[in-house]
């Protein structure tokens, strides 16, 4: 298993709250990892690090073997792509324009419109299921076409590393799964899918790594057949349940047993 | 949404039709509302005068053209645009319509800079520039660490700016009721931000400045733009968005400071030109260059305007401004308000 985006002793906090204490990490290339934990947990915080939209304040995420940090702003774009929980669409944008601005760092100041450009757009339009959207402004949008135009900006930024802020929030049950399902195909196409999820059942689910967050470090982490148990939910989510076989893909699905 | 693509080589771009329809509508009038700026005054001057003057062709006649309106129209220009580019500046960082300049005491605060320029040193064209950037500097400093806690977004920041300008407003009066008489006469119609007697000597080092930081400005359009998906999205698409905002505020300072040095805090341009381009030009976000245009036409419209209402007498620009933009400061308050 090789990792070319690990953690080494992070430190995080929010002002005079620690996040997060030397927690160490290598997130699998070409795997899909699901990051679970309870509320409040540094889940977000952690995915924050990696884009350096939090500054640690004691060891380093790093890409290569290079503190993000360190890397020009454009060029760490091009290789981590990364959905917030609720990004704000401008005032009177179109699908087509938003999903464009992802190309932003492959843009330079006389290039802002290339072949290239376009064809990212129109396949990332076309693999989030929103090509019949384009014409459309986002703020029309129900909230489940709005997450997949974001998804479609993300990928039109045609990383190899996609980083997914709690994806399925707010999105109903069809919906959910669907977005699963192709962060799914995106992880068969190559690419590495690092997701803040939820739900245990849709990460053991969809998962291949499962890294299980408590208080800011790592309580177990490893492929959710081996490492989901019901004592390690115990110890994670403080719940009492029992784990068994989901009847359809036989990934561990968690039962609260009360 | 039909659009243009352009591609030659390394080079790149596409255009929306409806932007491209917009800009050249956009130019169209300025030049209009140029021309009818130069035709305009004590003794009307037909086109075929004002060409005549303007190539150099009509000898003593063209000089009231040349040298009188013809600042004055290309200062209601540039200024009108750097005060559009400014005010969209601010209401991108700050997310929010109400978030311009001349709302938030950047211009009560760049003419108390220019006043005391005025008073305490001779008030030279380059004292006056730099008293006013230095005070617009100052005021923008003491909004943002007054209103730091709620971020840089949302109505607190607004509020607080307000509260400013009122205070700054207040100042500036003091300051003009304390000066000598000569000083305060002069003083006193520039405080309504006026256009009035602008002549060649005053715009060299104005017009410098303004063009540097548009050029600036430019440079720097496309991540302006990215910046307004909001911190986060701009943040992992390789916007290095602390240095730009450092870069867009000292811009925007600089053009309304600049504006406000020669021809005093007019109000509202920088409020309603973006929020009016952007909805003429159908562009998402608040983007510069309508903003820019439609600031340029609004300045030039509304300094016809002021001169016209009441001649022969020329009121400053800024009344006119006032009385239109303060209705529509109105309107927009109540609509915030009920927002949040």
């Amino acid at each position: 298993m090789t990792a070319r985006l690990t953690a080494r002793d992070l430190t995080l906090r929010y002002g005079d709250r620690v996040v997060s204490t030397r927690l160490s990490l290598d997130v699998p290339d070409g795997a899909f990892t699901a990051v679970v934990g309870p509320n409040a947990c540094g889940k977000s915080t952690l995915l924050r690090a990696f884009v350096r939209l939090l500054r640690p304040t004691g060891g380093a995420a790093l890409f290569d073997g290079r503190a993000v940090g360190e890397y020009p702003g454009k060029e760490l774009a091009r290789a981590l792509g990364f959905l917030p929980q609720e990004p704000v669409a401008p005032e009177d944008v179109r699908v087509r324009q938003l999903v464009a601005r992802g190309r932003f760092p492959h843009q330079s100041l006389l290039s802002t419109w290339s072949v290239a450009d376009e064809e990212a757009v129109a396949e990332a339009m076309d693999a989030a299921g929103v090509t019949d959207l384009a014409d459309r402004p986002v703020h029309e949008l129900s909230g489940g076409q709005r997450q997949r135009v974001w998804v479609a900006l993300v990928l039109a930024q045609r990383t190899p590393y996609l980083l997914l802020d709690e994806p399925t929030s707010f999105l109903d049950i069809t919906h959910q799964y669907q977005l699963l399902e192709l962060l799914s195909r995106l992880r068969d196409q190559g690419r590495t899918v690092i997701a803040v999820l939820h739900d245990i059942n849709q990460a053991c689910r969809y998962a291949d790594h499962l890294v299980a967050l408590r208080d800011g470090r790592v309580v177990a982490e490893g492929p959710p057949s081996r490492v989901v148990d019901a004592a390690l939910v115990d110890k994670v989510f403080d719940l009492p349940c029992v784990v068994v076989p989901d009847p359809v893909t036989g990934a561990p699905m968690v039962v609260p047993s009360f | 949404m039909t659009a243009l693509v352009l591609r030659r080589g390394p080079v790149s771009f596409r255009v929306e039709r409806r932007t491209l329809v917009f800009t050249a509508a956009a130019v169209l009038v300025i030049l209009g509302l140029g021309l009818l700026g130069l035709c305009y005054g004590a003794v009307w001057a037909s086109p075929a005068k004002v060409f005549a003057a303007l190539s150099g062709s009509s000898g003593g006649s063209g000089v009231v053209i040349r040298d009188w309106r013809l600042p004055r129209v290309l200062s209601g220009v540039v200024f009108g645009a750097a005060l559009g580019v400014a005010g969209a500046i601010f209401q991108g960082i700050t997310r929010n319509p109400l978030g311009s300049p001349d709302v938030i005491g950047l211009d009560s605060g760049a003419y108390t800079g220019a006043l005391i320029a005025l008073t305490v040193l001779s008030g030279t064209s380059a004292q006056l520039t730099t008293g006013s950037v230095a005070g617009g500097v100052v005021t923008a400093t003491a909004v943002y660490l007054l209103a730091r806690k709620g971020g840089l977004s949302g109505l607190r920041l607004v509020v607080i700016g307000i509260a400013v300008n009122a205070m700054l407003t207040a100042v500036n009066s003091w300051i003009v009721l304390r000066a000598e008489l000569e000083v305060a006469i002069a003083a006193g119609s520039w405080s309504a931000g006026s256009l009035n007697g602008v002549g060649w000597d005053d715009l060299a080092i104005p017009f410098a400045v303004l063009a540097m930081l548009l050029v600036l400005l430019a440079l720097r359009s496309q991540a302006t733009h990215q910046s307004g998906l909001g911190g986060e999205v701009a943040v992992t698409t390789g916007v290095g968005l602390e240095r730009l905002r450092l870069h867009l505020v000292l811009i925007g300072v600089g053009c309304t400071a600049t504006v406000t040095a020669v021809a005093g805090p007019i109000a509202f341009v920088a409020l309603a030109a973006p929020q009016i381009g952007r909805r003429l030009a159908g562009a998402p976000g608040v983007p510069l260059l309508p903003a820019a245009l439609t600031g340029a036409a609004l300045l030039q419209g509304g300094d016809l305007l002021a001169q016209a209402l009441l001649a022969p007498v020329a009121l400053p620009v800024g009344v006119v401004s006032t009385a239109i933009g303060g209705c529509y400061l109105i309107w927009l308050l109540t609509k915030e308000v009920r927002r949040t």
